[in-house]
């Protein structure tokens, strides 16, 4: 490991410094000066026609500065969404309105009926409470299935159901699949729930808005993941204010996980209301607001069917799954069940046939978006709990089976229009079974026996598609942006660097990861190097941080811009040094003549740049700034084995996490802390799916997971120390580091470990137990375990 | 609106309140202390804890005016005088205990408080005395790696660096 702050060091994080000390600067740190507030009053039904809403008790009240309705924004465009998915008839998706202030009707609990901005919050909330809203209700529809039988109450009036797209992949395999599976020798089924979740950030959702009448400029201040990414949604789409007259910054940003990507009715407000009442206004989520307004996450129903020949190879997979879209279409939403699930669905195995038929539903729910891992999890835990489950019915064992079936050559061309350019599952597998001490299990289930628990193993493996994405394939796909990132490398005359990346770091520690990469380039130390981001003002556009791509896409772009730099300061350099551009030599930040003793330091040249006394004017520019947009060729591959142990009390059902190991192959490293960091953050997630988070509706659309006394959250007493090894590392071809992405591993990778443990406890004990759905609460197991 | 004055960070601190005003709502709002955080509406989270005549408290618990006379420290009162970090938040840097930071002011006051009534805790009495602060990014291996550190104990078997 170097110790240089390069490439493959542990660095210890800058940005540390002021969260530690608390003066971070989170987007509710921020008041402007005369800044007023905005408190929504949001629909307590799930369903219903809005007749009216009287605001004339409220519009006097102290402080209220105005009270804005749906009628408002009726000349406002509507929240767009990013993707739109093409249905297995050809046919494009069913897409509705999504209006920043509910117009005509409310579809889900927190559809914001009415803004009430006030002189304080308390002021805006008092009179909240005096708005009359006449709403008549109407039948809710929660269920997926139930939405779509014929009659269900529609959550669009305007679209002919609560279908919004019925997708095949690949339609044109789905003979050759079921002729597969007439002739299989072994059919595998499992019908599952991937149940609701809530990303949960820590820092609820920001917003405060800004406008300038001197200058006609509007500023929106927001806890977003992709600054750039609002900017272009709420300006050309709701607002049509123009790029260059709205900027858009994302602070410290307390997490995202997803659910900080999209662009939010909140967002829209008040940078209207700023311009309308020329005044910041500012919106502050509570974390009971956020539950009934952030995106929701998973929300799949599937089944799911494997089939193997006699010799335990797997021969098709056939995938039916409905996807809850919620009320309205969020950003990304109709591609996460559809191209970042179908295509993950062939996983590591080297299945040749594959259809997967996904139906995607409104129902009168919050709207149903990305959270890590988007779709990448719900592929990995049916296809990973299928094969554990044929492995129990074929009386193999289960690391066996999956060792049997692995895709071994690269690169592989799967059924579902991927290519894995690398990647090396076998060793994974074998540094799992190293650092999860497979072979001490025996000893280890003695021990919980003899303490009267039962005691299971699961074993999974998962792979997914990162980087996001090739800008002209997810065109084709149906994505409404490109998916590029870009970076400006910018060094001043003393030869320090400022680098403006169009990625945003809410946790992923880019300040400090990001500088090793350019140290490493120029051999100079980390420290000469900052970072800047989340500012549209200063930083080119980028396309912002999700799906595990900043480093991939974002890294490489700052890779390119910074390959820039070091050729036009060896130009400089060969200039000062009077010799031939092609034998300049860079090593530790100093430059040389091949072959000489002839050398000038890294500040020479900077400083030579920006006061060019001697200098090739007449061949290039002074200044040392460059800037490069990365457009990656392919996704990245990331992989891992995953192993989980539990011990389950027979007498109540609660499940334990005794250990969990985790070999993953992320390629190349750049900070191996930060990436350990990132895995342990989605483990822990992923533990949390798998025995305690369940977003949960009532039959007549109410929340009854509304806040942290009902959302079971993990704590630090639900999870153990976790064993993780990144030592396999098959780097990535495609990208100038190698690196794949790490941020969403974890997450993907261990619900079906821990599924798979805790089934394999019950079997152990002599339990017919096949499958029980998520979360593995107490009760739900003790219940499994009465047969 | 009324009056209330308290000690904070070893500075004396007043301000005009209403009776329902959070002692949270006064640290950030009237003080500009913005390092507390508020991260629910329930009292689960813990991104408020600060310490009060020595305890830690969730200042989303409690109202400014009962603060009357208190002497409160928050996070921006954890570093040593010269400015460097204090042993706990060193800890949390050198053991990568934070990710997005939200949670972090909570977890480092919570943590102090721990370690001056438990100075050498085991693992299950930190994740235990942990169960009101909620971190979303860590899976919490490394806030509760950097607490043992803390306090003194070797944590290089611990898997993982």
């Amino acid at each position: 490991m170097p110790a240089d702050g390069g490439i493959g060091a542990a660095t210890a994080r800058r940005e540390d410094v002021r969260f530690l000390t608390g003066v971070g600067n989170y987007t509710d740190d921020i008041n402007l000066r005369g800044q007023a507030y905005v408190h929504f009053l949001r629909s307590d039904v799930a369903h219903g026609t809005l007749n009216s809403v009287d605001t004339s008790a409220a519009d006097g009240m102290p402080g209220v500065l105005r009270i804005f309705t749906g009628a408002d924004f009726a000349e406002v465009g509507g929240l767009p969404c990013g993707w739109q998915v093409t249905d297995r008839h050809g046919e494009v998706m069913q897409e509705p309105a999504h209006p920043v202030l509910a117009q005509g009707k409310v579809r889900h609990v927190g559809d914001p009926i009415a803004a009430i901005v006030a002189e304080t919050r308390e002021q805006a909330r008092d009179a909240a409470e005096a708005i009359e809203v006449d709403i008549d209700d109407l039948p809710a529809v929660i269920d997926m299935k139930a939405a779509l039988e014929d009659g269900a109450p529609k959550v669009h009036d305007d679209l002919t159901s609560n279908l919004c797209y019925d997708w095949g992949f690949v339609e044109e395999n789905k003979g050759a699949v079921d002729e597969a599976f007439a002739n299989a020798a072994h059919v595998t089924t499992l019908e599952l729930v991937n149940q609701r979740l809530v990303a949960n950030p820590m820092e609820p959702r920001v917003a405060v808005g800004d406008y300038n009448r001197g200058t006609d400029d509007s500023t929106l201040y927001t806890t977003s993941q992709n600054p750039h990414v609002i900017r272009l949604l709420m300006g050309a789409f709701v607002l049509g204010i123009p790029e260059h007259k709205l900027r858009v910054v994302a602070p410290d940003v307390g997490g995202g996980f997803g659910s900080k990507i999209f662009h939010y009715a909140e967002e829209a407000f008040c940078t209207f209301a700023a311009k309308a009442l020329n005044r910041p206004v500012k919106w502050t989520s509570s974390r009971s607001e956020a539950f009934m307004t952030d995106a929701h996450g998973r929300d799949h129903v599937t089944k799911i069917e494997l089939a193997l020949d006699a010799d335990n190879n797997f021969t098709a997979l056939r995938t039916d799954t409905h996807a809850n879209m919620g009320a309205y279409l969020s950003t990304f939403a109709p591609s996460v069940p559809t191209w970042l699930h179908g295509t993950l669905m062939a996983g590591n195995y080297k299945t040749p046939l594959i259809y997967v038929n996904v139906k995607a539903v409104f129902t009168n729910t919050v709207p149903v978006d990305a959270y890590r891992g988007a779709g990448r999890p719900e592929a990995t835990f049916q296809l990973e709990r299928v094969i554990d489950k044929a492995a129990r019915e074929l009386g193999v064992d289960p690391i066996a089976l999956r060792r049997q079936n692995f895709v071994t050559e690269f690169p592989y061309a799967t059924p579902v229009a991927v290519e894995y350019d690398t990647g090396d599952y076998v060793a994974t597998m074998d540094k799992l079974e190293e650092i999860a001490d497979l072979s001490g299990f025996d000893a280890r289930l003695a021990e919980s026996q003899a303490k009267g628990k039962l005691r299971g193993l699961g074993i999974n493996c998962y792979i997914e598609a990162c980087g996001i994405a090739p800008s002209n394939l997810v065109g084709q796909l149906g994505a409404r942006a490109g998916l590029y990132e870009s970076a400006t490398v910018r060094v001043n005359a003393t030869g320090g660097i400022t680098v403006m990346t169009g990625s945003h770091s809410h946790g992923q520690g880019h300040e400090t990861a990001f500088p090793q990469v350019v140290a490493d380039m120029i051999g100079i130390d980390a420290s000469m190097i900052e970072i800047e981001h989340g500012d549209t003002a200063n930083t080119p556009m980028g396309m912002g941080t999700y799906g595990s791509r900043s480093l991939a896409v974002g890294g490489s772009a700052m890779v390119r811009a910074t390959e820039k730099i070091i050729n036009k300061a060896k130009k400089i350099a060969a200039h000062l040094m009077e010799a031939a551009d092609a034998d300049i030599e860079l090593k530790d930040g100093q430059f040389s003549v091949a072959g000489t003793d002839k050398s000038v330091a890294w500040g020479d040249v900077t400083l030579a740049a920006y006061v060019p006394h001697n200098y090739p004017l007449e061949e290039i520019e002074p200044g040392l700034e460059e800037t490069a947009f990365y457009d990656p060729a392919n996704f990245t591959y990331p992989a891992g084995a995953y192993a989980c142990e539990v011990e389950v009390d027979p007498d109540t059902g609660k499940v334990t996490i005794e250990r969990f190991s985790a070999a993953d192959d992320f390629g190349n490293i750049v900070n191996p802390m930060i990436v350990d960091g990132q895995v342990h953050g989605g483990i822990g997630q992923g533990i949390g799916q798998a025995l305690l988070e369940s977003c949960v509706y009532d039959e007549s659309g109410q929340l009854l997971s509304g806040s942290y006394m009902d959302y079971a959250m993990p704590r630090a007493d639900d999870v153990p120390f976790y064993v993780v090894d990144h030592s396999c590392q098959t780097p990535c071809t495609h990208n100038p580091l190698g690196v794949k992405g790490c941020g969403e591993a974890g997450a993907i990778g261990s619900p079906p470990a821990v599924v798979n443990a805790v089934v394999d406890a019950l079997q152990r004990a002599g339990h017919g137990v096949t499958h029980i759905d998520m979360p593995l609460s107490p009760s739900r197991v003790w219940q499994a375990m009465q047969g | 609106m009324s009056q209330v004055s308290m000690t904070v960070n070893g500075k004396s601190a007043s301000g005009e309140v209403e009776g329902r005003t959070l002692l949270v709502e006064f640290l950030r709002e009237n003080l500009s202390l913005t390092g507390t955080h508020v991260g629910c509406d329930t009292s689960q989270c813990g991104a408020c804890v600060v310490h009060v005549d020595g305890k830690a408290v969730k200042a989303c618990t409690m109202f400014a005016a009962e603060a009357e006379g208190a002497d409160v420290r928050t996070i921006e009162g954890m570093a040593n005088d010269d400015g460097s970090l204090g042993t706990i938040q060193q800890a949390f840097q050198d053991h990568h205990g934070l990710q997005c930071g939200f949670c972090t002011p909570g977890m480092v006051m919570s943590a102090a408080a721990l370690l001056s009534e438990n100075p050498n805790p085991s693992e299950a009495e930190i994740r235990d005395y942990l169960e009101g602060n909620i971190c979303r990014c860590t899976g919490y291996h490394n806030i509760i790696k950097a607490i043992m550190a803390a306090a003194g104990q070797d944590v290089s078997g611990i898997a993982a660096e």
